[in-house]
């Protein structure tokens, strides 16, 4: 017994050796199980991304472009030849220098996955490394929206990986997790399920400027990160942060940050510098939503402020949008949205007779695991029985509504007809990104396969143009069509705050969820 | 003896074979797309098709149970294709929470059941005994989680005494362990504690009723000395099997004190596993469980040679 | 006899209160327990607030037992769920008990099957029941079909075991032997004569698998994998209260005290039963 005491003091001696390290101990807003960025949209393996890769541009807090891993650039006179030059002393997690064909190679990876990759990769004749430190991009025509895509700070984020592992196929997941970002992530400590732990990447040279999105310098003043991943409920992730048990709660529950703001020794901290956006979306391939005049009845049912007031609850946290894309930022407009705003039940249900709706159930899908929209889906139920439809409310964990929704078979023979999502701001706020502009029909890259050959075609010339003033005009003409088939309903906008310890520190705007500039007292 | 052993080994193999079976099928006709779960919020229909083909799961499921079973008797449980890792690597990564609650748990149960149910069986039909029956009645009827949330919001929350979620590696400090480890488990022990209870009694009972007790006493043996050397020694065996079949109980209750206290153990993977429609780590996490079910009732069997010398094999 | 033992009465009593609850719950002052308004939200017990019925009137309204997020009324949820509750304990145990009657006997008397199916319950067995429960309901999605069949499927092997050794004890008795030896048909040797004897350990068994099956529903309705959300269950509201227990207890409290309750009065009442109906099985345990 005694040995087994001293053997246990031994242990506890040893796990003690490393408790001066600054450790950052944070509780993300999912699990973290997929370590590849460019292989799936999912948040959190974009933020797994921002941790270890950097990127060539990133996004101020103004949505402004602003050079990350590039020196300096040039656009040719024909503007069909980008220049790019890397600034000096990047280096990957393994030693290696960053090089041009190591940013080559993860542009193509990407330009396969991401949808403004794809579409960038449309425009592109080749990309190559012009020296050690610079690459080229030749385009077969002009295209407006280069920076845009290689500074864009979200979902999917053309990271820079070293070649050998960029040359992974697309559609498999890399295994090797090496970057030239501000933190080295610890392979041997990470438990999917338990915690994810990254070190400090002592050799990193951030940029002089001051943090903003995901530009400016990204210094590190911790030790170490902890994601703990075993942390799910929200009640217990608020009881951790106020006992002093964890220093970060990336989303805390709606309804518990009153409380939290109460707190002397917790921070709430709105660090998005646009809110996230909800959205219903229709599936337009099938009865009654194909039509679009139903589209429209069930538009003008939705009025934002019952989602928001159920879903969010706390007045300062919420607002309305009349907009498509994210309000307050450039393409934000109330273009076509009457329809929306200025309507009713009443009118609601007249649209709806008027559709020459038969009573088809609409099958509308809930997620049931999935705090910040798990309320909208009710919401939704009450308003459109209201307005006179039939409704069917299906509830099934968000996984499951992820697979259901990929399907286009009629829903009684496992499709559906409606879902509600949310999305963060910059995933929506310009035509290109916003995936519920996406009007292919069948071929469309997002669910809901909405057809509208004017919005292709808007769409196209919004991609050329090159002038700010006409792109924001076609951007609204995008809208107003979108607005008049019904596309898709937006919802409203909220903001999604942090709660961190008083000790945190060096918080800054930003469209993700980065740990840098961050000081532990 | 030797026989016994390898006769109840190879009984196992059977039921064994029949969970993989059951498992595999019902994960297999069920409905959900671990391929679309997979891709993320804004994958493509094509881009899931190729993921899809890329696990396997389009080839026929008698195909796929082929494969699987042949690697589960070479040893490889296969991998996630939610986390890309092994699937024993993540069984092991979680063994040692869902270890530690589980043995804690048991140890409290014993500790506090036996000395009671001894007392009740003492006292029989006096009013600890009607006391320690109604309690245990209550006992088995109070939800697990709903008396988690009373600790909680008591012990932790009210009073400050203990953390309220999370677990601590025994490597990072015996205190720190086991001041996380104290309320779940005393949590998942109330159940046990009515169980375990009760059998002592109902077994300490039946052997006062006996002969060789009345001898005991009549030979003027100290009464604690006839309660513990003759009474208690008889009812090992009967309480050591309700242990054994409480494991079954215990494992369910594990997924539901993981989840509320946040601990990272083979309870919550399953959680997480099937919620994800991670097939691999759900059929290897459910064999693993069964296996351990069948183990320590094995083990179990093979104690009674030592509790009752009566029983030979 | 058996109304004379005071276990049986005060469970029997509880359960009896409990089911004209259920039955009565449109009468007892509830509301349509989906029915919500953003407006009422986060009520305390006894606060008086407003809610919206479909035609979009709204009306006054008193919580007695407060409100949960959506601004639902948890006294009648919590009354409706009483219903779901009850049905979804005496569904399992029926269905538990006519499958395993059917296994039990078949295995207690078909020697050629009992080998097969007696190892194909042991392997039902070894696989720990809330995972079973928990993989179908997640995979089917849960209806109160799926709920019901999931949880009763792990309690069949130890009512066929249970028939089983029942079977296995009669039919050495004397005039079963005759009966066989007159050569009365199979079927009706088991249905007529075999299973008459089984029906007392069985109702006791019924009342166990009743109450394991109540407890075991909530816990899938708490984990997220029960009954869909909008259906008024005690584990559905204790799981929606679950992310505001600190300030608002009583989501998880009401809900709490009325499935601890259910569950002890099927326990007692079981523990009566088994007093009265089969004295040999109250000694053993």
């Amino acid at each position: 017994m005694r040995k087994l005491i001293s053997l246990l003091m031994f242990a506890a001696a040893f796990g003690a050796a490393n408790a001066q390290d600054k450790v950052l101990r944070v509780v993300p807003h999912s699990n973290l199980s997929i370590l590849d960025p460019i292989w799936t949209t999912a948040y959190m393996s974009r933020n797994h991304g921002y941790m270890i890769y950097d990127t060539l541009f990133g996004t101020d807090e103004k949505s402004q472009i602003k050079p990350q891993m590039v020196e300096s650039w040039k656009l040719s006179a024909d503007k069909k030849t980008w220049d790019f030059t890397l600034r000096k002393g990047l280096a990957f997690h393994d030693g290696k220098p960053v090089t041009g064909e190591d940013v080559v190679a993860s542009l193509a990876r990407w330009g396969k996955r991401d949808a403004m990759g794809v579409a960038m990769m449309g425009f592109v004749d080749k990309m190559e490394a012009t020296g050690a430190d610079s690459f080229r991009i030749s385009l077969k025509e002009p295209c407006g929206f280069v920076l845009e895509a290689l500074g864009k700070p979200s979902s999917n984020v053309p990271f820079i990986m070293p070649k050998r592992i960029a040359e992974t196929d697309a559609f498999k997941q890399i295994e090797e997790h090496i970057g030239s970002g501000p933190y080295v992530f610890v392979k041997e400590e990470f438990k999917p399920g338990d915690k994810a732990v990254y070190a400090k990447n002592a050799k990193y040279v951030p940029r002089k400027e001051p943090p903003s999105g995901s530009a400016g310098g990204k210094r590190v003043y911790v030790d170490r990160v902890e994601w703990n991943l075993a942390l799910r409920d929200a009640q217990a992730q608020v009881n951790a942060l106020q006992k002093g048990e964890v220093d970060i709660v990336e989303q805390p529950s709606f309804p518990l940050i009153p409380g939290l703001k109460k707190d002397p020794n917790i921070v709430v901290y709105n660090y998005s510098p646009v809110p996230l956006q909800y959205m219903a979306r229709f599936n337009h391939l099938h009865k009654p939503f194909d039509n679009p005049q139903v589209r429209q009845a069930a538009m003008a049912a939705f009025a934002q402020e019952p989602f928001l007031r159920a879903q969010v609850g706390v007045k300062e946290l919420y607002k309305k949008c009349p907009s498509m894309f994210t309000c307050g930022t450039p393409y934000a407009s109330s273009a076509g949205s009457d329809i929306q705003a200025k309507s009713n039940m009443k009118k609601a249900q007249a649209l709806l007779k008027a559709s020459g709706y038969d009573g088809t159930p609409v099958v509308l899908m809930k997620p049931t695991d999935l705090a910040a929209i798990d309320k909208l889906p009710d919401v939704a139920a009450q308003l459109l029985r209201q307005a006179g439809f039939k409704v069917d409310l299906q509830a099934m964990d968000w996984q499951t509504l992820v697979g259901r929704r990929a399907k286009k078979d009629p829903p009684d023979k496992g499709g559906w007809n409606m879902f509600l999502t949310a999305w963060q701001g910059p995933d929506i706020w310009n035509p290109i990104a916003n995936a519920a502009l996406d009007t292919r029909g069948e071929a469309s890259g997002w669910f809901g396969w909405g057809k509208d050959d004017k919005i292709v075609e808007l769409k196209s010339q919004f991609m050329r143009e090159t002038d700010a003033a006409k792109r924001k005009k076609l951007a609204e003409a995008i809208q107003a069509r979108a607005f008049e088939v019904a596309t898709h309903v937006p919802l409203g906008e909220f903001d999604a705050p942090l709660a961190a310890r008083k000790n945190i520190s060096g918080h800054f705007r930003q469209t993700g969820n980065f740990y840098w500039n961050l000081k532990k007292n | 003896m030797l026989t016994f052993i390898l006769r109840r080994i190879a009984a196992t193999v059977p039921v064994l074979l029949i969970v993989a079976v059951l498992v595999f099928l019902v994960l297999r006709l069920a409905p959900g797309d671990p391929a679309a779960i997979l891709a993320g919020d804004a994958a493509s229909t094509e881009q899931i098709a190729r993921i899809r083909t890329g696990l396997g799961l389009d080839r026929p499921i008698l195909a796929q149970f082929g494969i699987w079973i042949g690697n589960v008797l070479q040893g490889d449980l296969g991998e996630s294709f939610y986390y890309k890792t092994k699937v024993a690597t993540l069984i092991g990564q979680r063994l040692e929470p869902t270890l530690a609650l589980s043995t804690l748990t048991i140890l409290i149960a014993v500790a506090v059941a036996v000395p009671l149910g001894v007392l009740a069986a003492w006292r029989f039909g006096g009013w600890f005994d009607r006391a320690l029956m109604g309690l245990s009645v209550l006992g088995f009827s109070v939800p697990v989680f709903v008396l988690a949330y009373i600790l909680i919001y008591v012990v932790s929350l009210r009073l400050g005494l203990l953390p309220v979620q999370g677990y601590q590696r025994i490597g990072d400090g015996f205190w720190t362990f086991l001041r996380h480890l104290v309320l779940p488990s005393v949590t998942l022990s109330v159940i046990y504690i009515a169980l375990i209870a009760r059998v002592t009694r109902a077994s300490v009972l039946e052997a006062l009723g006996e002969d060789y007790i009345r001898t005991a006493r009549a030979k003027g043996l100290p009464e604690i000395r006839v309660l513990v050397h003759h009474a208690l020694a008889n009812a090992a065996v009967p309480i050591v099997t309700v242990i054994g079949i409480g494991i079954a109980l215990l494992i369910g209750g594990v997924v539901v004190t993981e989840s509320v206290y946040a601990i990272p153990g083979l309870g919550r993977l399953t959680v997480d596993a099937v919620l994800a429609r991670d097939f691999p780590t759900i059929q290897g996490v459910i064999l693993f469980f069964s296996f351990a079910y069948v183990l320590i009732n094995f083990l179990i069997d093979l104690s009674y040679v030592f509790l009752d010398p009566r029983i030979r094999y | 006899m058996i109304l004379g033992n005071w276990s049986v009465r005060i469970g029997g009593g509880a359960l009896a209160a409990l089911v004209l609850i259920a039955l009565a719950a449109p009468w007892l002052g509830t509301v349509d327990p989906t029915l919500f308004d953003a407006a009422s939200r986060d009520l305390r017990p006894g606060e008086a607030g407003e809610i919206t019925d479909l035609d979009g009137e709204t009306m006054k309204h008193v919580f007695l037992m407060g409100s949960d997020s959506f601004g639902r009324d948890v006294y009648s949820r919590v009354i409706y769920g009483t219903r779901v509750s009850l049905l979804v304990g005496i569904l399992c145990a029926l269905l538990a008990l006519s499958i395993g009657i059917v296994c039990g006997l078949a295995s207690g008397y078909l020697r050629w099957l009992d080998g097969l199916l007696m190892r194909f319950m042991d392997g039902l067995m070894a696989i720990p029941a809330i995972l079973v429960a928990i993989a179908l309901v997640a995979m089917w999605r849960g209806s109160l079909a799926t709920v019901v069949v999931a949880i009763a499927i792990p309690e069949i092997p130890r009512v066929t075991r249970l028939v089983r050794s029942l079977v296995l004890t009669i039919r050495e008795e004397p005039y079963v032997e005759a009966a066989i030896a007159l050569g009365t048909p199979t079927r009706k040797i088991m249905f007529g004569h075999i299973l008459p004897n089984c029906i007392a350990p069985l109702v006791v068994q019924a009342t166990y698998i009743c109450a394991f099956s109540i407890l075991v529903e909530a816990i899938l309705s708490f984990l997220g994998v029960g009954l869909p959300p909008d259906i008024p269950t005690w584990g559905n509201v204790m799981a929606e209260g679950r992310a505001q227990f600190n300030d608002y207890p009583h989501n998880i409290f009401f809900p709490g005290v009325f499935l601890a309750a259910t569950v002890l009065a099927v326990n007692i009442l079981g523990d009566g039963l088994r007093d009265t109906l089969d004295p040999k099985m109250a000694k053993r345990v």
